[in-house]
């Protein structure tokens, strides 16, 4: 560990970002976690401060700024809507990669990075054999919510878990290359963990879309994980080593665009491959580039390829209530929140019942959950109100991990709402 | 009392949780929204009920600590950088309304509570609370109260000040003082309240605040004029009230502010305009028909090139999106930002205007003016970079010439954001020095020991 001018040198990378902050404190009005902790430390405007304070060595506690620094969902809520157009997010992975490589990575997290997630193959050997040993440590909670609460004291508390799934998604749709159908276009189907491991139903309903409107797929054998949590963790080593991975095994000459159902593997692939590439080959590089350019979440491409009818039909008169969360990784983060929506009204079965504050976050925010469950859980528990509250009787979104998180919460609180994924509504009409 | 010691008192007061002591939690109390640099604080409170408020002022005054409140630090000249160091005290956690009345139009808050909530709030019970300063969805009423903040309904439905019926608030001791009264009249002893608007935490501690609500408006009309002489739309503004209307709002944008907005939100504003005037008449609906049909002709006859009246609640919308685009368009010119509302009479604001191009030429800054017109109260807005050090110090001449502009032509150092820091050193030039001696008297009456925000208004 070097000292602490070395630490400044290298966040002085930052300060053409940080001098953006105007300090304005706006940020306010839209963080989570400020919201629950009125505390400075919490809010955008504060872990800049802190950041520019090491930066230009008004500080002296790398630990105690990571610390702050880590209390963050990094939901992009602030960045969304901050009037200096400040980089929040960018500004806070490459601080949280500079600080972990000053400091280190906790060996916890680095075991798991690199020796698990860094290695698809692994990972995904491991995951297949969990579900026949969960049954074995959990109870079934809510066969509606599909959640499970761990039967013995278990290091995460109280967390009621979404089972994991019998058999993995790409188990139940092997790798294929399908040629263009009547669309004319083809796209890479990129799955993410979540999906794959926990929802592959969701991934079925986007291929099950895809197959409709006649767009060809290309789904690559062993995609590795789309890298967030180790970014979120500052481990740009095995990010690089993850990306490496999935740009061998993707060639964007071969499709149209990339999509996913995942709203957080959206984001991370449209915005974050590109940003933290740079240690990559150039060629690499560029690869990454292209690849971010074309990803899509589902719901985008289809309605920008004008593939989804215009006219939605009438709700049917015994239409179910339903409601929608948007995901910060989509709505704050790719501005998508029409096209989600526009899927859902194709079908009549469903009358969409709006809930209020469908964007604020859900709670989760990756590892955040893990780390600060009981805030996690305080910030959720305004969603669960929202959810309640609006009467339906089935909650969409289009993020995987905001419904592993409101089916904690539901299932916590013992409410009889089933959730969806946004695909899944309009699956069903095809 | 040692450090130690008091740190464990303070946690005693106020629980555990809500004491700071961390170098890296003070850091973020150092600085609020003014430019200056950054003063962190020995310690910070967040007391979570009035009780406990009470009991860490009195701490702070039998061991002569300095005290900053502090709500969303939104400030935007240093009223909530602890100069003097000591505690911060943060009341983001006294955030309870804690009544409504319907009957008797009031409201009932503490000091954390965030102004749109209230507004909100209100308005959900069919009532108004107009005071809108530009940070209502993060500020503090408390902090609107403490800087007696504006707006832009200033013109007809008044400011901060016009709002606050009384209140109670905690003096040195911790005891608990009380003005003002939930009746619209009041003539019951000295109107504390009045003292208390506007004094910047220098004076004493708020803790619950009675806020006037009205009804709202039942209807309203906005429309966009565009003016090729900056004169013209400033006079057009004397002739609006002239002619007996009181419009809701009265902004005015000038070319550059017109030409940055337009760039960052392309909202098809005339980029070659020298001004505009954004005007919103609200009230009975015939009457706000009328008058904004009034408006409209005023404006013509006053040489407007173009008059634009929403027809829609969209349009409606479009029009103040782009005056809510300006700070944001004007920020992302360049990284730092002074935002300036020395306010002048309003018919001196073609003046005003026409010197602070000149200053900008003089000085090779980048100033983009926009503001309350209807209250001569603008915001000449200076985007530079303050790495630049010979630029800053350009910025702060330009600045002290702009006040000595402003008091010439009869107006004010500051229109709605208070003196804080930023500005305490002119005082003097506005008020004179007979006027400062009292005030530091009356504040000695008040504040024996000097804990309360040293600094602020008066100097220390
Ligand atoms: S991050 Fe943006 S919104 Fe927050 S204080 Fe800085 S400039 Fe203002
Ligand atoms: S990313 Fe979300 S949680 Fe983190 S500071 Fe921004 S708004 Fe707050």
């Amino acid at each position: 560990m070097g000292g602490i001018t070395q630490l400044a040198r290298l966040l002085g990378e930052l300060d053409e970002q940080l001098i953006t902050c105007m300090r304005c404190g706006f940020c306010q009005s839209v963080c989570p976690l400020y919201g629950e902790t009125g505390r400075e430390a919490d809010v955008a405007r504060g872990k800049l401060a802190l950041l520019d304070g090491l930066a230009h060595e008004l500080l002296s506690d790398p630990h105690g700024v990571q610390e702050r620094l880590e209390r963050c969902l990094l939901c992009g809520s602030c960045a969304a809507n901050c009037p200096s157009g400040v980089k929040v997010l960018d500004i806070f992975l490459k601080a949280r990669a500079i600080l972990s490589g000053y400091l280190g990575l906790p060996p916890a997290k680095k075991l798991l990075f690199r020796q698990l997630l860094a290695r698809p193959a692994l990972f995904n050997k491991l995951m297949s054999l969990a579900p026949r040993f969960e049954g074995l440590l959990t109870k079934p909670v809510d066969s509606l919510l599909d959640t499970s609460c761990a039967r013995f004291t278990s290091p995460l508390g109280q967390r009621h878990f979404k089972r994991l799934a019998r058999v993995p998604l790409h188990r139940l749709e092997p790798p294929r290359s399908t040629p263009a159908g009547a669309s004319g276009l083809r796209v890479a189907f990129f799955a993410g963990c979540l999906i794959d491991k926990l929802y592959p139903g969701v991934g079925r309903a986007a291929l099950k879309a895809l197959e409709h409107h006649g767009v060809g797929v290309e789904m690559p054998a062993q995609e590795a994980c789309c890298g967030i949590p180790a970014l979120s963790a500052g481990d740009t080593a095995t990010f690089s080593k993850l990306l490496g991975h999935n740009l061998a095994r993707l060639d964007p000459a071969k499709f149209d665009y990339m999509v996913t159902a995942c709203a957080t593997c959206a984001s991370t692939i449209h915005k974050l491959w590109p940003l933290m590439c740079g240690s990559l080959a150039p060629q690499a590089q560029e690869r990454a580039k292209a690849l971010a350019a074309k990803t899509r979440d589902v719901s985008q491409f289809l309605v920008e390829a004008g593939l989804v009818p215009g006219q939605a039909p009438a709700p049917a008169p015994d239409a179910k209530p339903l409601t929608y969360h948007d995901p910060c990784h989509l709505k704050k983060s790719l501005g998508v929140a029409t096209q989600p929506r526009r899927l859902m009204a194709a079908n009549p079965a469903w009358r969409l019942q709006e809930m209020i504050e469908s964007d604020w976050c859900c709670g989760l925010g990756g590892s955040f959950s893990l780390e600060h469950y009981d805030l996690s859980q305080q910030i959720g528990g305004h969603k669960l109100e929202h959810i309640t509250a609006s009467g339906a009787v089935a909650v969409a979104t289009g993020c995987p991990a905001c419904m592993l998180q409101i089916s904690d919460q539901l299932s916590q609180a013992g409410r009889h709402v089933a959730v969806k994924h946004y695909l899944e509504i309009y699956a069903e009409t095809l | 009392m040692s450090t130690a010691a008091l740190y464990k008192e303070f946690q005693r007061l106020a629980g555990q949780e809500n004491v700071f002591s961390d170098a890296s939690d003070l850091l973020t109390y150092s600085y609020d929204a003014a430019l200056l640099p950054s003063q962190p604080p020995g310690l910070a409170v967040r007391p979570t009920s009035l009780e406990a408020l009470g009991r860490v002022i009195r701490l702070c005054n039998q061991e002569g600590l300095p005290l900053t409140v502090r709500g969303a630090g939104t400030n935007l000249s240093g009223g909530t950088i602890p100069a003097h160091e000591g505690v911060v005290v943060v009341t983001t956690a006294l955030n309870r309304i804690v009544e409504i009345n319907q009957e008797d139009l009031y409201a009932v808050v503490e000091p954390g509570v965030i102004n749109a909530r209230l507004f909100a709030a209100a308005q959900k019970q069919g009532l108004f609370y107009p005071p809108d300063p530009g940070s209502m969805a993060v500020s503090t009423l408390g902090g609107n109260v403490a800087e007696n903040s504006g707006g832009l309904r200033g013109l007809k439905y008044g400011v901060t000040r016009d709002y606050v019926m009384g209140m109670s608030f905690f003096d040195t001791d911790g005891q608990l003082i009380k003005t003002g009264s939930r009746t619209v009249k009041c003539a019951t002893a000295y109107n504390l309240a009045g003292l208390m608007v506007g004094s910047e935490g220098t004076l004493g501690v708020f803790a619950q605040i009675i806020l006037k609500l009205i009804p709202p408006p039942a209807a309203s009309r906005a429309l966009l004029a565009t003016f090729d002489r900056v004169q013209a739309a400033s006079e057009t503004v004397s002739a609006i009230i002239a002619a007996r209307i009181v419009p809701a709002t009265l902004e005015f944008l000038d070319n550059f502010t017109i030409r940055t907005v337009e760039d960052f939100s392309g909202a098809g504003l005339p980029t070659e305009a020298a001004a505009l005037l954004l005007i919103e008449v609200d009230g009975h609906p015939a009457q706000v028909a009328e008058e904004a049909q009034k408006v409209q002709e005023i404006c013509r006859a006053q040489g407007a090139t173009q008059v634009r009246p929403a027809a829609d609640a969209a349009e409606k919308e479009r029009i103040w999106t782009a005056r809510r685009a300006a700070i944001p368009a004007l920020a992302r010119l360049k990284p730092s930002v002074v935002l300036e509302d020395a306010t002048v009479p309003r018919s001196k604001v073609p003046e005003l205007v026409r010197f602070i191009t000149d200053l900008a030429r003089r000085y090779d800054l980048t100033i983009g003016t926009f503001g309350h017109a209807g209250d001569g109260n603008l915001h000449p807005t200076i985007v530079f970079d303050k790495r630049d050090a010979a630029q800053e110090k350009r910025v702060h001449q330009a600045v002290e010439e702009l006040f000595d502009k402003a008091l010439a032509l009869g107006g004010t150092l500051s229109g709605e954001h208070g003196l804080g820091l930023s500005k305490t050193r002119f005082l003097a030039k506005e008020v004179g020095e007979a006027t400062i001696a009292w005030s530091r008297r009356l504040k000695k009456a008040m504040d024996p020991k000097g804990i309360l925000n040293p600094g602020k208004i008066v100097g220390s």
